[in-house]
């Protein structure tokens, strides 16, 4: 069955690239426009991985992080951060809050694909 | 009539017996001795003569006389009299040169008494000279740091241990100003002034933990602690206050251990600006770098989703937009950041602000000293301040100069400065000789040379460093020709008000050292000495007598007395629209009409800064009881309540001169000799009756009234307590 992926991000000019790509890996693909929409997704369609933008409106992508993490339902789901924070101390906070992965913008689609993968396939 | 003297006639007197006494034994013994024929012969030959023997006797009685009274007038009363006039001189300085009387010897002490005067006076003089010599000195020291302390550009305020100001400079009362909560009104006075708490400023417990901290450091024997702390104040502005203590003047007996802090001196620094600067930077240089982060990410993997062959047109068309929407997004980010103000985040020279005109001036000094070319000045506007670093400007506009006279044996020049929009124009016009301007072209990018000197900088880096630019240009009718200098302008600067300075002819009393002894007020007010009270003597003009019917206050005029000092800088004088009309027939004595009062703060917002003005003061007017009420009856209005103690120098002036017809304020004012200015202005009249009322307090004294509770019990007692309003 194919792994299911939810892109996080209020930014419909990313989510339109990033839903082609992960499709395009053979992922199912889910998306939520801001952190709210995120975490209600995340309780419906249980993804595999979650593509997390770090500013979102209603809720950050730090605090959709937290309450996953907090969750024990949740606890095999993956988080790969994505962020235009580039500073040390947000990839840091990012980690402490329990992502498993971290990229900051601008990123190689490729690398992200690369790192999605590998993600998935340590879950296996 | 000449005074009897006893002494000679003691001494005649004394003589005369003891001639008779001496006749009588001496007769009574050769008597004695004779033949009894002898005695009658004696009787014979003396007898008939007795009278010529008494008569000799008393011839030489007055001879006698005579002498005594010579001796007694040289040889005692000269010496007494040099003894009495030698006291006054020891006793008083008068001075006078002693007549030598009597004797010889007599005469030889006066001489010397005179000596030792003319000594003691020539000591004395030399003493005052050097006496005056000195309080010249140290009038002049107190002058200069009065000078220093006024124009420096920091805020200096410096407070006794109390809290208590006791020096403060005039950009200190200016940043005070800004503190203020009713800046509008009377100059927001009542923050500042000499006595006054700082408390009323900045939070004591800021204060306090502050000076804890230094006094720790100083046991700790650091030898200039400071502290520095950031707060905000009611008015919202944020201050960064550094505070250094004041020591005791070192005293060997003293133990050292012993607390020496007197004081300390606050340098303040209003960074709001700064901070809002601060703040816009942070919010820019956030939007440049994550906020196109996110931007590029979105063209970055549209671009490379656009890679894959396999794309349907649709999608292809999709990402495309997007990557047309992202870079304009970017561009149009940039052009935001270009006109924002914060476009200076660029390393840059220290750029300090200056009057154009005065900048404009340097100029042309300049160029008139460095080169044979005759300056004038064309259209410069006096009121814009630039940024600038006026040095390196200078001999960029010399060079330019230089170059014109080199190459197109230009002989004279115009300056012109104006504003266009958030930057200054500044030309340097001059007229060709040929329409041509093609020969100027580059001079901007060559190094800057004065005289002999070539500097590392072109004109171009020069403006770079202004971010400015700066082109040739030709006027409209082509006529003249100019260089545009394009340059950043400051917000014109708080000119240190020039009034302040002009009020008086002396320098302002912003310090008064006095204070530091002063200590915690632990007296009740009631006790405290009328020398050492804080005053705020006042005055209102009103449209009418009678507040309670509606007459309203059309200006309130005050000033302070602290440590028996009339403070003429800080006045508070504020006009009030009364929200009624003023009666004509008021107009003439105040001079107050309808048109000065119209949009002038109301009574509501005036009385509060008028209260913080008279805060921990006494109250005193002239006829006390009419301000008062007027006050009174707004109490409701305005939520403010006087409830200072207050004095009355109508009644204080019945007190002293009780026989005296009129209490009147001119009266008094013409009893103690004080000249009046401005007469029914408040503030005139506030002055009048401070100066009156500073007269009267040593006569209290002399009365035996020393104390408030003592002045206002015996201004109850008089017939003026019973007037009501």
């Amino acid at each position: 069955m194919a792994r299911k992926v939810l892109i996080a991000d209020d930014e419909p000019n990313i989510l339109l690239s990033l839903e082609f790509l992960m499709k395009r890996e053979g992922y199912q693909v889910v998306v939520a426009k801001d952190g709210q929409e995120a975490l209600d997704t995340i309780a419906r369609e249980k993804p595999d991985l979650v593509l997390l933008d770090a500013m979102m409106p209603k809720k950050t992508g730090y605090e959709v992080c937290n309450e996953v993490r907090s969750n024990a339902d949740y606890k095999n789901t993956l988080i790969l951060m994505l962020t235009a924070k580039g500073r040390d101390t947000d990839i840091a906070k990012g980690m402490a809050l329990g992502a498993d992965a971290y990229m900051v913008k601008p990123f190689s689609t490729k690398e992200l694909a690369q790192k999605v993968k590998e993600l998935l396939e340590g879950l296996a | 009539m000449r005074r009897v003297d006893w002494r000679m006639w003691m001494g005649v007197g004394v003589v005369g017996l003891v001639c008779l006494l001496w006749l009588g034994v001496t007769g009574g013994l050769i008597w004695a001795s004779l033949e009894e024929n002898e005695r009658q012969a004696v009787i014979t030959a003396v007898g008939p003569r007795a009278v010529l023997l008494i008569m000799m006797w008393a011839i030489s009685l007055v001879a006698v006389g005579v002498v005594l009274k010579r001796l007694i007038a040289e040889f005692k009363t000269a010496p007494a009299r040099l003894a009495e006039d030698a006291k006054v001189l020891l006793g008083t300085d008068v001075k006078r040169r002693l007549t030598p009387q009597g004797t010889a010897e007599n005469r030889q002490l006066t001489e010397v008494i005179n000596q030792l005067v003319d000594q003691r006076e020539a000591l004395r003089t030399e003493m005052d000279q050097r006496v005056q010599e000195a309080s010249r000195n140290t009038e002049l020291e107190k002058s200069r740091l009065a000078a220093l302390m006024s124009e420096l550009t920091k805020s200096v305020v410096v407070c006794n241990l109390d809290g208590r100001i006791l020096l403060y400079n005039n950009r200190a009362r200016m940043q005070f100003k800004a503190l203020s909560k009713a800046p509008a009104v009377a100059g927001g006075v009542e923050l500042m002034g000499l006595g006054r708490s700082i408390y009323g400023v900045l939070d004591r417990k800021l204060v306090t933990h502050a000076l804890e901290n230094i006094q720790t450091r100083l046991k700790r024997g650091a030898s200039a602690p400071s502290a520095q702390f950031v707060t905000t104040t009611q008015a919202g502005q944020l201050l960064r206050i550094q505070m250094t203590p004041v020591r005791a003047v070192l005293n060997q007996d003293l133990a050292p251990e012993q607390p020496d802090l007197t004081g300390f001196v606050l340098l303040l620094e209003n960074i709001t600006r700064d901070f809002e600067d601060d703040s816009e930077k942070d919010r820019v240089l956030y939007s440049l770098t994550e906020g196109s982060r996110a931007a590029l990410a979105n063209a970055q993997a549209a671009v490379e989703v656009l890679e894959y062959p396999d794309l349907e047109p649709d999608m292809r068309d999709r990402l495309i937009a997007v990557v047309r929407e992202e870079i304009q997004g970017l561009g149009k980010k940039i052009d935001e950041l270009q006109a924002s103000s914060a476009n200076n985040l660029r390393s840059r020279w220290p750029l300090e602000d200056m009057l154009g005109a005065d900048f404009v001036d340097a100029a042309s000094t300049r160029i008139q000293a460095a080169l044979p070319i005759e300056v004038s000045l064309d259209q410069v506007d006096g009121s814009l301040w630039l940024k600038v670093e006026s040095f390196s400007l200078l001999q960029a506009m010399v060079h330019l100069a230089g170059r014109l006279h080199e190459e197109c044996r230009v002989k004279a020049l115009q300056l012109r400065l104006a504003a266009a929009g958030q930057r200054a124009h500044l030309d340097l016009l001059w007229k060709p000789d040929y329409p041509d301007t093609k020969a100027v072209l580059g001079w901007e990018m060559e190094q800057i040379r004065v005289g002999s000197e070539t500097m590392s900088l072109t004109v171009q880096d020069v403006l770079a460093r202004h971010s400015g630019d700066s082109w040739i240009e030709r006027e409209a009718d082509g006529g003249r020709a100019f260089f545009r200098l394009l340059l950043p302008m400051a917000a014109p600067q708080e000119e240190l008000s020039s009034d302040a300075f002009l009020r008086t002819e002396s320098r302002p009393e912003y310090y008064d050292f006095d204070l530091f002894q002063s200590s915690a007020q632990s007296r009740s007010l009631e006790d405290c000495l009328l020398s050492e009270l804080t005053y705020t003597v006042f005055d209102t003009e009103t449209t009418g007598l009678n507040p309670a019917a509606g007459d309203e206050i059309i200006q309130v005029g005050a000033v302070r007395i602290v440590n028996n000092k009339l403070l003429h800088q800080e006045g508070f004088e504020q006009l009030v629209d009364p929200q009624r009309s003023i009666p004509p027939e008021g107009i003439p004595i105040h001079g107050i009409t309808p048109d000065m009062v119209k949009g002038k703060p109301t009574i509501q917002q005036v009385l509060p800064a008028f209260h913080s003005f008279a805060n921990d003061t006494v109250l005193v007017a002239h006829n006390a009881a009419f301000d008062m009420r007027c006050l009174q009856v707004k109490e409701q209005a305005t939520g403010v309540v006087f409830d200072h103690p207050v004095l009355d120098t109508l009644l204080l002036s019945a007190v002293i001169h009780p026989n005296q017809e009129s209490h009147r304020l001119e009266a008094i004012a013409e009893r103690f000799n004080v000249t009046i200015i401005g007469r029914h202005t408040a503030m005139g009249d506030a002055m009048v009756t401070a100066e009156v009322f500073l007269k009267m307090i040593p006569l209290l004294n002399e009365m035996g009234i020393r104390t408030l509770g003592q002045a206002r019990e015996a201004a109850q007692k008089t017939y003026f307590a019973r007037l009501k309003y």
